[in-house]
């Protein structure tokens, strides 16, 4: 699979990482070469092979579902770069 | 080079234990050791007065008969493990300024078993890189050089700058993660031993998640019973991760009796590659000449799959992390860069905290879980993965353990194959297949290149058998009796 400048664009927008124009073909490139080389999957009949969840058989844990934590907003955002009376703050999402 | 930064962690127990020292003395040994260091950027950030005061309240915990399995043990932390009040990187530049308000499970369980953290170690970006040449904070210099040669060499990765801060005796152990050979591979890299447990032997809570269905946490020290009584403080049970898998730690260092006699060791043909280096491959004939010596019988066996574990690898490891590494958004720790819109903002934060590696691989994990390709990238590499699980499951049908190299080669230089990451990502072409299926592995020093630089070699074992491994590994470390010291140890 080849990957070309208008499809790194759009899975750096997907991605949200800000890709500089001058830099998106030579990325086109490397994406390209690992892709081919990990195209070799195709090669092997994986039909009905059970995809892999979890590498340990075991069931996921329930719990009970009552609030065991918590209650702490400074402490969640004390590492904010900007944070006001307990909550994250952001650029302005509404007009 | 102090008596006190030369000892094994077995060996510093036991003076400790007849009072012959004081953990306040030993620690001192090694802050200054790490201080001594600093030419090989083996730490990010070193805690000299926390490790002192660690130290201190250790001696009175020992004075008042409270010593735990680690009581006094100086340890470096990989800086991929969330320490409260300690900065915390995962050496990228998006973590700039981030001093976690909990502890890690692995590192509270350390500190509760009387260990003294001497710093946090270096590492590749987020812990993607078989080099230390991807970490924000610059790259590691193996403490090993080739003979006649004084070009820097990597410590390999990503945990490189706890492999080198062991073997430069800064250190007596350290923690690593391994999510593809990450800790196997600087091992080996560095002359020292490094295990990656069972997935779910250790808890990932409070590790900066990388690849969540492989990452693991694994001691690395100087021999193995080091790395036996350093597993057995870190792992344990944890509620707080959902594939922490309850069943009880055995005492390691008991499974260390010397007796493989009887014991089947299985040698996959498959991993006799064609670029193999002839050093490597005649290793790899001597530990198993070494095993049959004490014993065990060597089984040629086939895990038919194993060409397709590193291209199964770079789908499902860049795809968990291009999700993992989504919350690095500039809002709840770290960098931010401003944009005018909330989209900008995150866009220009993640273009400029984020390396050119993490970059590469949370693209190609994006790409590949996209609409349209999921199905022909990530759904076909969990079916390979299957695959390359069920060859380990039919082996262990016939073996006790598996012998193999650990890498493809030594330690290359500083700056070697940085512009070819398909020949970068084949440095972990021995330790992915394991990682893929969960499986426990060790690297243990097993003898030196043409050059003078160390070789391991890679045990792996049975899920929950990490006592198969080490009891393996113990006979070949003594038939090995690797003495070899690197040129630069700390004073």
């Amino acid at each position: 699979m080849s990957v070309d400048k208008e499809t790194v664009a759009k899975i750096a927008r997907l991605a949200r990482v800000r890709v500089d124009e001058g830099h998106k073909e030579a990325l086109a490139k490397e994406l390209s070469n690992i892709l081919g080389w990990i195209e070799q999957l195709s090669e092997l009949d994986t039909e009905g092979v059970e995809p892999m969840t979890s590498v340990v058989s075991m069931k996921l844990p329930l719990r009970d579902d009552k609030v065991t934590d918590g209650g702490y907003p400074e402490r969640v955002t004390a590492n904010a770069p900007e944070a006001a009376h307990g909550f994250y703050a952001v650029p302005k999402v509404v007009e | 080079m102090s008596e006190l930064t030369n000892l094994t962690i077995a060996g510093a127990r036991d003076l400790l234990a007849k009072g012959e020292i004081s953990a306040k003395e030993l620690t001192e040994a090694h802050v200054a050791a790490v201080e001594a260091a600093r030419p090989l950027n083996a730490f990010i950030t070193e805690t000299p007065e926390k490790a002192l005061a660690m130290a201190e309240a250790s001696d009175a915990r020992r004075k008042a008969g409270e010593a735990g399995l680690l009581e006094g043990i100086p340890i470096g932390m990989k800086d991929l493990f969330c320490t409260e009040g300690v900065l915390t990187t995962a050496a990228s530049h998006i973590l700039d300024g981030f001093h976690p308000t909990y502890e890690s499970t692995v590192s509270a369980n350390m500190w509760k078993a009387g260990a003294v953290l001497l710093g946090k170690t270096n590492l590749d970006e987020f812990a993607m890189g078989s080099s230390n040449m991807t970490s924000f904070y610059g790259g590691v210099e193996n403490p090993w050089r080739r003979s006649g040669d004084n070009r820097p060499l990597v410590p390999g990765g990503s945990s490189g700058g706890s492999a080198a801060a062991v073997a430069a005796r800064c250190a007596l152990g350290a923690t690593g993660t391994d999510t593809g050979g990450s800790i196997r591979q600087p091992a080996a890299f560095c002359g020292i031993v490094g295990i990656k447990p069972t997935y779910g032997r250790c808890s990932r809570w409070g590790i900066v998640a990388f690849a969540s269905s492989l990452d693991q946490a694994g001691p690395m020290a100087r021999t193995v019973r080091d790395s036996a009584i350093l597993l057995r403080a870190m792992a344990g049970y944890d509620p707080k991760d959902s594939t922490s898998v309850n069943v009880a730690v055995p005492d390691y260092e008991k499974a260390l009796t010397g007796d493989i006699k009887g014991m089947k060791i299985g040698i996959p043909k498959e991993y006799r590659v064609d670029s193999m280096p002839e050093e490597i491959d005649r290793l790899w004939q001597q530990g198993i000449k070494w095993l049959e010596e004490a014993g065990a019988e060597a089984v040629e066996i086939s895990l038919p799959h194993t060409r397709y574990a590193l291209p199964t690898y770079y789908i499902i490891a860049p795809a968990e992390a291009s999700s993992n590494l989504a919350r690095y958004d500039g809002v709840r720790y770290g960098l931010r860069e401003d944009g005018k819109t909330l989209d900008e903002m995150y866009e220009a934060t993640r273009g400029k905290g984020f390396g050119a590696e993490v970059q590469r691989r949370v693209l190609i994990g994006t790409y590949v879980l996209s609409a349209g390709y999921y199905d022909a990238y990530y759904n076909k590499a969990r079916k390979v993965r299957s695959l390359i699980a069920g060859d380990f499951t039919k082996a262990y049908e016939t073996v006790d353990a598996i012998l193999t190299p650990t890498a493809p080669s030594a330690a290359f230089g500083m700056g070697d194959k940085m512009d070819d990451p398909i020949a970068m990502y084949l440095n972990d072409v021995f330790t992915v297949p394991a990682s893929l299926a969960g499986l426990p592995g060790i690297s243990i020093p097993a003898g030196l290149s043409a050059d003078g630089l160390p070789l391991g070699l890679q045990l792996l074992g049975k899920a929950f058998d990490e006592e198969t491994v080490f009891r393996v590994a113990g006979v070949l470390e003594e038939a090995a009796a690797f003495e070899a010291a690197p040129a630069f140890q700390a004073a």
